[in-house]
């Protein structure tokens, strides 16, 4: 399909604008764990819009407006009473109150549409692609009808949201101590609720009753995952809605051709999903809490301790006059750590590069600046050696392996702290000597040279 | 110690009017149930100014609930509370509330200065943005518990003796007169233990008044002035060289008292008894 001016972009702003009026809420949703609250009014919300339609006759939105914002209200007072009188836990509470309200106003408007032009499908899925035809003339300018709705729920949430910042940053974080403090939370959190219902309204037309969820709480969760500031999650729950906005229409104009006769497909179907999708790139490639970036810091962590070991092999080495060559201190490692193959002659390769080892007739030996680094290490490792022997009860046998992990996170102050505590024979339990603090000092590299 | 004698001595110094005025914290005849059921019955109280004064009693006695029922947090079934002879809706800017640590969402995207910063709310009131004189204050706080270095840690990032302190200092941000802690010492390590100590010893200086609810029975001769004992109702209250003995902590704990807690207690009497001769 092409793009068709007066068409296509007209869908693209109706979607954009829903996304960004729908990332407000939602994230306080998210915060404040009541993302199905979100899915749960969007539900309730049809009754209202019903009788609206009921009682107005026509299409006209402020009548609707009213009926789902009392429908809205209700639900989530009556979720309230139900939860704290009827002993239902809340979850149960929300599904018993919202499937009701649901079902009712899908009743309603079966009976309704017979009355009014007026699609049930649009209600449900929503009816982008025919938003551009529906038009409407402001101030001389022809728009969607949907458009300046749009824009006063925008500009609503965004006023509302630069208001009650931290009215309502703290009311979703500790309700307990905000009320404690003189904030009144039952009305922020009612102002909340309001804001959502009447988003959901504004946006039912665009992206139906049931898919403005995902616009809800999808955008919201994927910057959660992006940001831990919620100034930054906020800004990007905007944009990542509007990009999911922007993306669906685009997928929806061009992935059927790629399936050949498939006429159309449902624009706001595909917001949905593009929602999901950039979710699914955020849970993978988010900065700290990425899946990516977590896999990648455990490589990181497993080849600098490989590259540790490797290290200290060629200092043992050197000290038991053995000589090893790298594939020797491959095979060590492999053997004697949980690492694997990869690891090991990442780590090789490493100590190697970064001028910590040289390589005489084929075995390794230890530069200056390796020397010095490898005697931090195996001081660590033997003073921990001694103070799990005597303090902590050890057998001589049993104090290499804890040793063996504690010395990748040990510090000089650390270090002299241990020094202190153990009996300054200068030896591990294994009768083998202690690095002093001042390696280089006392010989340098040469002493140990093979 | 008799049956009646803290009692007594509660109603003693509410004798003539209904409340002490002098009383940061006075309670009558307080009752509260969740779903019928009571969890607290019949409380009177009143908490003297200047002290530490510390809620003990074991689990379910509703230490947490009497916190909160004073607060308005939870509905009461009867009982009249009065903070210096006011209701609560008059006094909220001289009375900090430090809810259990578990009780709030720690991945909220926010740091230890924003959490802090929340302790200005109140008072700045609706629509109000936080400016730099509350940041200041915010960062002064962190200061006094010790964290002036952890400002913009995400709050997940810290221990938990850190968030408890993070907690306090948004207490010392409100700069009340009372406060009211759920458990400031639960699961702590030993230094953040020594600085919210440290720190209520220098409230107390300043006459300010601290209650919170303990859990740990051996600190409570070293760390607190003031005792109430409490199983559903004040089985006792007052000083707690004169009301923190094993008949009342029996009565407290009925057999729920561990040997070990006994020990402890006999240890710590003869310590003082040792201290005094």
């Amino acid at each position: 399909m092409t793009w068709m001016w007066g068409v296509d972009d007209w869908i693209i702003i109706l979607g954009v604008m829903a996304a960004l009026a729908c990332a407000i809420p939602g994230t306080f949703l998210l915060l404040r764990g009541m993302s199905m609250m979100g899915d749960a009014i969007s539900h309730a919300v049809l009754p209202g819009i019903a009788i609206g339609f009921l009682i107005s006759g026509t299409r006209d939105s402020s009548w609707m407006f009213i009926g789902a914002a009392v429908a809205g209200v209700c639900a989530a007072v009556l979720t309230q009473v139900l939860h704290r009188f009827g002993r239902l836990e809340r979850g149960a509470a929300m599904g018993v109150i919202f499937t009701t309200f649901f079902a009712v106003g899908l009743v309603l408007l079966v009976q309704t549409a017979d009355h009014v032009d007026l699609d049930p499908n649009c209600v449900l899925y929503g009816a982008i692609e025919l938003a551009p035809i529906d038009l409407v003339t402001i101030a001389g300018l022809d728009m969607p009808r949907s458009f300046p709705v749009l824009v006063v729920i925008c500009i609503l949430n965004l006023g509302l949201l630069l208001l009650l910042y931290k009215e309502l940053k703290i009311c979703s974080f500790d309700p307990a101590m905000a009320r404690a403090s003189g904030v009144n939370v039952t009305l922020v959190n009612q102002i909340h609720m309001i804001m959502t219902a009447a988003t959901c309204v504004a946006c039912f037309e665009v992206v139906g009753s049931i898919l403005v969820v995902a616009l809800l709480v999808v955008p919201a969760a994927a910057a959660r995952l992006m940001s831990d500031r919620l100034p930054i999650v906020l800004i990007l729950s905007l944009v990542i809605g509007s990009i999911a906005a922007s993306l669906g229409h685009l997928a929806a104009i061009n992935v059927p051709g790629w399936f050949g006769d498939v006429p159309e497909t449902s624009t706001a179907g595909m917001m949905a999903v593009m929602t999901g999708v950039l979710f699914l790139l955020a849970w993978l490639l988010a900065p700290r809490h990425g899946l990516f970036t977590q896999i990648l810091h455990r490589w990181r962590l497993r080849i600098r301790i490989a590259s540790e070991d490797a290290l200290g092999l060629v200092f043992r080495s050197i000290e038991n006059d053995s000589g090893m060559t790298r594939i020797d201190i491959r095979r060590t490692i492999v053997s004697f750590t949980e690492v694997g193959v990869v690891i090991a002659w990442i780590a090789v390769r490493r100590i190697r590069r970064d001028g910590l080892i040289d390589l005489k007739d084929n075995r390794c030996v230890l530069t200056e600046e390796g020397y010095r680094r490898a005697s931090e290490l195996i001081r660590s490792h033997r003073l921990w050696e001694a103070w799990l022997w005597q303090h902590a009860d050890l057998a001589a046998d049993h104090v290499h392996g804890q040793a063996m992990r504690l010395e990748h996170v040990t510090d000089r102050s650390m270090r002299e702290k241990l020094a202190a505590q153990i009996d300054a024979t200068g030896i591990d339990p294994h009768g083998r000597p202690i690095p002093s603090s001042n390696p280089v000092g006392d010989g340098g590299p040469e002493r140990s040279r093979p | 110690m008799t049956n009646q004698g803290p009692r007594a001595r509660a109603s003693r110094v509410g004798q003539g009017s209904e409340h002490d005025h002098r009383s940061p914290l006075s309670i009558h005849d307080m009752t509260v149930a969740y779903d019928r059921k009571p969890v607290l019955w019949d409380v009177d109280l009143d908490v003297p100014a200047g002290q530490l004064v510390c809620i003990v009693g074991p689990n379910g006695a509703g230490k947490s609930t009497l916190l909160k029922a004073c607060l308005d947090l939870v509905p009461k079934v009867s009982g009249d509370i009065r903070f210096w002879g006011k209701g609560i809706s008059r006094q909220r800017g001289k009375v900090a509330y430090v809810p259990q640590r578990e009780s709030v969402d720690w991945d909220f995207p926010v740091n230890a200065l924003d959490v802090v910063a929340m302790g200005t709310y109140g008072k700045l009131g609706w629509f109000k943005p936080v400016g730099t004189k509350q940041r200041k204050a915010a960062r002064e706080a962190l200061d006094r518990v010790g964290l002036q270095d952890l400002m913009d840690r995400q709050i997940s990032q810290l221990s938990g003796g850190q968030q408890q302190r993070v907690f306090l200092a948004r207490a010392l941000v409100q700069n009340p007169d009372l406060y009211l802690m759920d458990e400031p010492f639960a699961s702590v390590d030993a230094s953040t233990e020594q600085a919210i100590l440290d720190v209520m010893r220098q409230l107390r200086e300043a006459g300010r008044t601290v209650v919170c609810v303990h859990h740990d029975l051996q600190t409570v001769r070293e760390s607190f002035d003031w005792v109430v004992m409490l199983n559903m109702r004040v089985v006792a209250a007052g000083p707690v060289e004169e009301i923190f003995t094993i008949e009342n902590l029996k009565r407290t704990y009925g057999g729920r008292l561990t040997l070990l807690d006994q020990a402890a207690m006999a240890l710590g009497r003869a310590h003082q008894a040792g201290e005094r001769v």
